[in-house]
């Protein structure tokens, strides 16, 4: 590591550069202030911020903030907390639009998470579209959440999932996946960013080869965006979807992204309030996008505090986040290679912080627990992606991954942990 | 000792590399699995059944050092026991492990009033102290207890 990088020292923004500091880095560990708290008597070092990343405090103080002043339902009361939610909540989207460059807010739906807004397509486009023979192409990578929904759909329909498969590193294999488009092929659904590789897909080349036989592309972005900058218009995919709280925002919110044209044509998922323009018991007209699909009182507060959470990391900057993490797992991914033993799954070119491995034969189960005696948190399991674990053929990994509070010394403790564990299972 | 060195002891990390009756019972036998989707153990119990006696038990798969140390420890604990001796000792291990009454490790022997668990399972007692483990020991006595009352 000789690259020089920006010291920042809070959520503020950036500071001076430090050429004498050669792996400067972000130091914003102060901002989460449950990384205070003991752990098992030890310093607590987070490494699972892709199942959920912490909070920082200004993510919590808008939650709490709303609560204590301003709870009320949106788009309902004429009352002023009526009013200051309403445009709260607007204000969140808009928030949003901007983080992900979409081109009008109405493109933004609110979701309760990547699950809820992958189903809802599923559900929703495998209405209109999907028949008989059409195929839906998946990659080996995907979470269980971007291939249940599609093959609930699929099987309704009697539709296709075809499977793209991965290199021995992990990254994709684009070439088969050429060879996998077909005129058949309504519906590409792909993980921006393994939740277990960390592989990064090229969703921009996808989506083009998908546009060329007329598929829809619909982009799990969950894992990439709390990691990079994600541009939608860039991608050009026609869908997108992520959670709040992986984006270091609440649990139970999520974003839908759709091209305006497409989210006009699909029809709603799930009716109730707020979707509606005009109800009786024969017959009901939806309401516009994106309301058309945020049936029921929807999580406002959690909105507006995943605003927040995205307003704290263009603060900091997506580019600064991102090369942070990089120069960390490169530090990371040498010092765990030095253990005898370890073998670490996913190893692709321009892979996001993510370390999958395994170790001997010490089951990942027993590695967690060992690890959580030291402090150190970490995944064990099969971590929702079973078709990539026998893609690979292993049961199970332990995934280290990292956030931008992590730094060097949660890597050290993370290795002490792996020896010790390491000593105590094979002498 | 601390949690961890009680959880790891050296009889578990040794049933763990040298499982006892880590092998397929042949002919008249009966069968069942356990499987859990969170962690991917997955443990075949097999044993026979004569006179209402378990004549002999065994296990196969795939698990943490927990599951299988487990596994191997039943297998050893309910050979020679008559069926309703071993449903009994399944209640009472899974009950030690949640939290119930029994407790391996302060109540072990066979004779010990109320308590039917071998003192052997008592090197299991520290997993109760990782609530998230519970289901790694108790894998295979479920497995066992299902084929146990499988229609024949």
């Amino acid at each position: 590591m000789t690259e020089r990088r920006d010291v920042v020292t809070s959520g503020e923004g950036a500071t001076e550069g430090r050429p004498d500091v050669p792996t400067s880095r972000l130091s914003v560990r102060g901002d989460f202030p449950i990384l205070e708290r003991k752990v098992r008597g030890r310093r607590l070092a987070y490494l699972d911020s892709a199942a959920t990343a912490q909070k920082p405090r200004v993510v919590i103080d808008a939650l709490t903030e709303f609560y204590l002043q301003h709870n009320a339902n949106v788009h309902r009361g004429v009352h002023l907390l009526g009013e200051e939610a309403t445009i709260a909540f607007d204000e969140a989207r808009e928030t949003i639009r901007k983080f992900i460059n979409a081109s009008s807010a109405e493109e933004i739906v609110f979701t309760h998470g990547t699950t809820s807004g992958i189903n809802l397509l599923a559900q929703g486009w495998a209405a209109i579209r999907l028949q008989p023979g059409d195929e839906v192409l998946l990659t080996v990578m995907e979470h269980h959440s971007n291939i249940v929904p599609w093959q609930l759909a699929a099987h309704r329909v009697g539709a296709q999932l075809k499977v793209v498969p991965v290199s021995p590193e992990g990254a994709l294999d684009v070439e088969e996946y050429k060879k996998l488009l077909s005129p058949r092929t309504r519906i590409v659904a792909v993980s921006h960013v393994s939740n277990v590789l960390g592989t990064v897909a090229p969703v921009a080349c996808i989506a083009k080869l998908a546009h060329e036989v007329g598929a829809i592309v619909v982009v799990d972005a969950a894992q990439s965006v709390p990691h990079m900058k994600v541009d939608v218009r860039e991608l050009d995919c026609d869908f997108l979807v992520f959670s709040g709280h992986k984006l270091y925002g609440p649990m139970g919110v999520g974003v839908l992204y759709g091209k305006k044209a497409l989210l006009d044509r699909l029809p709603p998922w799930q009716g109730g309030g707020g979707m509606i323009e005009k109800v009786t018991f024969e017959a009901t007209t939806w309401a516009e996008p994106p309301s058309r699909f945020e049936a029921g009182t929807p999580p406002v507060a959690e909105a507006v505090a995943l605003a927040a959470a995205v307003n704290y990391l263009q603060g900091i900057g997506m580019d600064r986040i991102r090369s942070h993490e990089d120069a960390l797992l490169e530090i990371a991914t040498e010092k765990v290679r030095t253990i005898p033993g370890l073998r670490l799954i996913g190893t692709a070119p321009g892979k996001t912080a993510v370390l999958s491995f395994v170790l001997d034969d010490i089951h990942p189960h027993d590695l967690g627990t060992i690890l959580d005696a030291s402090g150190v948190a970490v995944r064990a399991g099969h971590h929702c992606a079973q078709p990539l674990m026998r893609h690979f053929r292993i049961p199970a990994t332990v995934r280290a991954s990292l956030g931008i509070y992590s730094d060097e010394e949660d890597i050290d403790q993370l290795m002490t942990a792996l020896l010790d564990a390491r000593k105590r299972f094979l002498g | 000792m601390s949690d961890l060195d009680e959880l790891y002891q050296s009889v578990i990390l040794e049933h763990d590399r040298n499982p006892r009756n880590f092998r397929a019972i042949e002919g008249d036998r009966r069968e069942a699995e356990g499987y859990n989707p969170l962690c991917g153990d997955r443990v075949k119990v097999m044993v026979k059944v004569e006179n209402g006696v378990v004549t002999d038990a065994s296990f196969q798969g795939s698990g943490c050092a927990i599951s299988k140390a487990s596994a191997s420890l039943m297998t050893e604990a309910v050979r020679g026991k008559p069926v309703q001796e071993v449903e009994q000792m399944f209640e009472e291990f899974r009950a030690s492990m949640t939290g119930g009454r029994a407790d391996p490790s302060t109540s072990p022997g066979a004779g010990s009033q109320g308590g039917s668990l071998p003192a052997k399972l008592a090197v299991l007692g520290g997993v109760k102290r990782f609530p998230m483990r519970v289901k790694c020991a108790t894998l295979a006595w479920h497995a066992l207890h299902k084929a146990l009352n499988e229609e024949l």
